[in-house]
């Protein structure tokens, strides 16, 4: 089995290996690698298969619940719903090839996930999306932005998959490492989800969908890298997405698991076929044997190194009953799809790959997989951490104009209308979608069951570079509040972990604090972490972005007919908050330090998790019990900010509103704060009572500060501005900032 | 009364189409795969929107090519109901049962969003309950849905009747600043000489239920079901 390359330092040192990890493959083999086997450690062991850096941390995270169906550690998570169905998520990032190339890095982004739940047996009913960008004065910035937008687009519309929601934020941290993390949610019936596991000795394994090429070789591997000046020819390592050939399979794999002929199956994501033969016979306890000669190839003399580490698009590997190859293969064909034969399962724990007859590859599975090395990288808190959340806010003048002040944050590109992006998108397709894009959560009806989806994605990076701890409980306070509002309990999230060198113990004590700082949050809120992606080494030139743990919550309304929007539904309501008073002075982190006074610092605004709990539980109850005619989380820009977005739609302004604030301290403290765990809430007259009464018995403070009506967006004795220019200001400003 | 919604390699909105005309109208409704040729049992033929083939040559350019256009243009022939909604819309247009064709949006981005159609004729099948002038409220989601045609075909739809939807205000004014795509005369659906085959780029299916926001899209399948009803 003798290749012939030698395998040199500069050869390990390419593949990403330290000479600590090259001893112990030395050690595991007892002999030298061949290189398609260097190959195949390189990426099992790549921090983006591993986990390397993160599983010791990760095991902090509350996983079980009374409807958790799967935790991590399949290629999705699923929670029962009810009704005999199961919401099959997750999310992914796909921020290295984005930033390489935005339209293919993006696009392959959604390919990826989709096929993560549609391998579970889901049919995927949502996309929602959450991107980072730099500075939007950078031309960069402009072009990245056009290109991830219309990948989204290009490969979400193609394959007929809703893009129902998400988020966007601009920091200069990411002008070299921009982020797009992309989710899914499907729905399967319960008793019928399928696993990634390579199981029944003799049983074939079939590899299904699009030809393998040489395009995505060491992606994974790249993705475990920091960017340098040398990023730009690492192109050829970004796949080409084919969504129609998505469809095909989609549609083929669905057919097929109607059919009682599957075993398992997964998805050839990041190291290809490498990953998905050594993960399913490591889930199973088995081995495979791989014909490499049988693999259906897009171009000729492909070496066995090239195959197993290709990450062309569109192809899953299943394991079938034995006997019953011929049904798939008839499924696929009807689609136009191949589907061939190319090993089988074994029981001696090894994956044995041939090429001409001669092993290519001869691996021991645990230790490419379960026992892949660990690291409990050290951490240490940054020097500079003290300082950044020093606010001396007697230094910080109250603005003469708070009028001028709120037309500005309006314009921000944090609060603007982001209708130039979801435009782009199909959100309507599959007519599920009950509450289009632009309120706090997206919602879906499930059918056949009067069943609601609320979905959420969170993370403001500003909070969690300030404190990633306290941070990253806000971002899970926060999406599980965004989908309360809607009228639906909070049930599971999936992750994305972004971050930058973990070698650095400044990043790894970011990652600590911000994983510890969610799995608390999820243990008192009660919403276990169903699964989630790490995307370490988000590093240009040494420069890391913010900690960015990114959040998705997955809430269920019992009638989607309950559902709740942000915005006023007409004159004449009465507008309440619920929640904490403002304190006057919570401005740390504060959209409108970053915009007014050129400041990022602070710490971030206060959070009481029991009384979030609380809280949302008085959303749901309150919507089932039709007692809001709307409500809106407060985030960024503070109440200001969250009333006057109640007053906007896509299609145009509803109404003004009177309010006034009958809170003392600092006046851009109480327009613009942003203390958690606060809802503006209206109610109508024949409510009134009800809700009072109500609000009480759960133990809600309310606070009546107003009506709505009029054309005037009036904060008594604070602010004022016209409903139209208001309005105008919000809706022009995404493109006019970015140049579109 | 039977409808067939046909599948193409890429169709996407066939789902959709299936699920308005089964659970939303009652109607005893069939998935026909592209592979079949015979469509002589169904009184309603749909083509749903998506993406055949990806729509990479040109989009409906591969589907025409399908066996299913035989059957297609055999019902059409007999003067059944046929109705090619978006993608549907492009691939009746390719096989040359609808006049004109459907180019890249004026901004040359996919734009899906609720706009507002004036019906501009009730002489169709899937018109013939909505009164000419009504302004419906119907979303567009599309790349490619910027309807053109040579003067002299412009003409002829024009006197013949046969331009179904324009594109307007929700006043139901013809504006340029109403018309999302650039297309011409702001024309968002057509039907052809014989007046039982339509194409339009807007979906009814997805706002034929109330809790999507418009159940003005219901009113072209009530329209089709009272015609063919009798």
């Amino acid at each position: 089995m003798r290749e012939e390359v030698k395998i040199t330092p500069e050869l390990i040192r390419e593949h990403n290996l330290t000479d600590e990890e090259y001893e112990r493959i030395l050690q595991i083999l007892g002999r030298e690698p061949t290189l398609t086997e260097l190959g195949i450690f390189s990426v099992m062991w790549s921090e983006h298969c591993s986990y390397k850096s993160s599983k010791v941390h990760l095991k902090k995270f509350p996983t079980k619940g009374p409807y958790v169906i799967q935790g991590p550690g399949e290629n999705a998570g699923v929670i029962d719903i009810g009704h005999g169905l199961a919401a099959v998520f997750k999310m992914e990032s796909h921020n290295h090839p984005s930033f390489i190339e935005p339209y293919q890095g993006a696009a392959t982004g959604v390919g990826g996930i989709l096929r993560d739940v549609f391998t579970m047996g889901a049919r995927p009913i949502a996309l929602l999306d959450s991107l980072r960008f730099g500075n939007p004065s950078e031309p960069r910035t402009r072009f990245l932005v056009d290109g991830v937008v219309a990948g989204i687009a290009g490969y979400g519309n193609c394959i007929g998959i809703p893009t129902v929601g998400g988020e966007v934020y601009f920091e200069d941290c990411y002008n070299g490492n921009i982020l797009v993390n992309v989710f899914t949610v499907g729905i399967a019936r319960k008793e019928r989800i399928f696993k990634g596991v390579a199981e029944g000795v003799g049983n074939p394994v079939i590899y299904v969908g699009a030809k393998t090429g040489r395009d995505g070789i060491h992606g994974a591997t790249m993705a475990s890298e920091e960017f340098d000046e040398e990023s730009e020819e690492k192109r050829p390592t970004v796949q080409v997405g084919d969504p129609f050939m998505e469809k095909l399979l989609l549609e083929a794999c669905l057919e097929l698991m109607k059919r009682d002929v599957i075993v398992g199956i997964q998805d050839m994501g990041a190291a290809g076929l490498t990953s998905s033969s050594f993960e399913m016979a490591g889930r199973a306890g088995n081995g495979i044997e791989l014909d490499l000669d049988r693999v259906p190839l897009r171009e000729e003399g492909m070496t066995p190194y090239e195959i197993m580490l290709s990450e062309s698009q569109e192809r899953m590997l299943l394991v079938a009953k034995k006997g019953r190859e011929d049904e798939v293969i008839e499924v696929f064909k009807k689609w136009d799809l191949d589907a061939v034969v190319v090993g089988r399962v074994t029981d001696d724990g090894y994956v044995r790959v041939r090429q001409g007859g001669k092993v290519v590859a001869e691996l021991p599975v645990a230790p490419l997989t379960t026992d892949a090395p660990v690291y409990d990288r050290p951490w240490k808190r940054p020097a500079d951490q003290d300082e950044l959340q020093k606010l001396d806010l007697s230094s910080v003048p109250v603005p003469e104009d708070l009028g001028e002040v709120w037309k500005r944050l309006l314009g921000s590109l944090e609060v603007c209308d982001r209708s130039w992006i979801y435009r782009q998108y199909d959100h309507m397709i599959r007519t599920n979608t009950v509450v289009l894009p632009g309120s706090d959560s997206a919602v879906l009806r499930v059918k056949g069951t009067p069943l609601g989806l609320a979905i959420s994605v969170d993370c403001n990076p500003r909070y969690c570079y300030l404190d990633p701890r306290l941070g990253a409980q806000i971002a899970v306070a926060e999406s599980a509040r965004n989908v309360a509002v809607a009228g639906a309990k909070p049930l599971a999230i999936t992750d994305c972990l972004n971050f930058g060198n973990p070698e650095k113990p400044e990043v790894m004590w970011q990652f600590k604090e911000a994983v510890e700082g969610m799995a608390h949050a999820c243990s008192v809120l009660e919403t276990p972490v169903v699964s989630g992606n790490v995307s370490f080494y988000n590093e240009t030139m040494g420069k890391g972005i913010y900690p960015t743990p990114t959040v998705a919550m997955v809430g269920v309304i019992s009638d989607y007919l309950n559902a709740v929007t942000q915005y006023f539904k007409g004159e004449g309501h009465f507008i309440y908050l619920a929640g904490p008073d403002p304190s006057g002075e919570d401005l740390g982190g504060s959209l409108y330090l970053k915009e007014i006074h050129g400041m990022v610092r602070g710490i971030p605004p206060s959070l009481d998790l029991a009384f979030e709990k609380k809280l949302h539980k008085f959303l749901v109850e309150g919507a089932k019990r039709f007692y809001f005619s709307s409500a809106h989380d407060v985030s960024e820009g503070g109440i200001a900010v969250a009333l006057a977005e109640c007053c906007f739609t896509d299609e145009g302004p509803v109404c003004g509103f009177r309010v006034s604030l009958p809170w003392k301290g600092r006046e851009d403290a109480l327009l613009f704060g942003e203390t958690q765990g606060r809802v503006i809430i209206t109610v109508t007259s024949e409510r009134e009572d009800d809700f009072l009464k109500f609000s009480e018995e759960m133990g809600i403070p309310v606070r009546k500060i107003g009506i709505t009506g009029g054309n005037e967006l009036h904060i008594e004795g604070l602010a004022s501005l016209s409903l139209q220019e208001g309005y105008e200001i919000w809706k022009r400003a995404f493109r006019e900032k970015l140049g579109l | 009364m039977k409808a067939a919604v046909c599948v193409f390699p890429g169709s996407n909105c066939d789902h959709d189409c299936y699920h308005v005309l089964k659970h939303v109208m009652g109607l005893d409704t069939e998935f026909v795969w592209h592979r079949e040729r015979d469509l002589s049992r169904f009184d309603i033929i749909v083509v749903p929107g998506g993406f055949t083939y990806g729509d990479y040559l040109r989009t409906g350019a591969m589907a025409k090519l399908s066996p299913i256009m035989e059957g297609i243009t055999e019902e059409a022939k007999k003067g059944k109901p046929v109705i090619g909604i978006c993608n549907g819309f492009q691939i009746l247009i390719e096989g040359g049962l609808l006049p004109g064709a459907l180019i890249a949006n004026r901004s040359l981005k996919f734009i899906c969003s609720y706009v507002y159609l004036r019906t501009e004729t009730s002489n169709t099948p899937f018109t013939a309950g909505i009164e000419k002038g009504r302004v419906l409220k119907i979303p567009i989601a599309h790349y490619q849905g910027n309807y053109f045609a040579h003067p002299d075909l412009l003409k002829e739809l024009n006197d013949n009747d046969q331009v179904v939807f324009r594109y307007c205000s929700p006043e139901g004014e013809v504006t340029d600043e109403a018309n999302p795509n650039g297309s011409l005369e702001n024309i968002a659906g057509v039907c052809n000489r014989e007046r039982n085959v339509v194409g339009m780029m807007p979906h009814p299916e997805r706002c034929a239920e109330r809790e999507l926001g418009s159940v003005d899209g219901r009113l072209l399948f009530e329209s089709v079901v009272n015609y063919v009803a009798g």
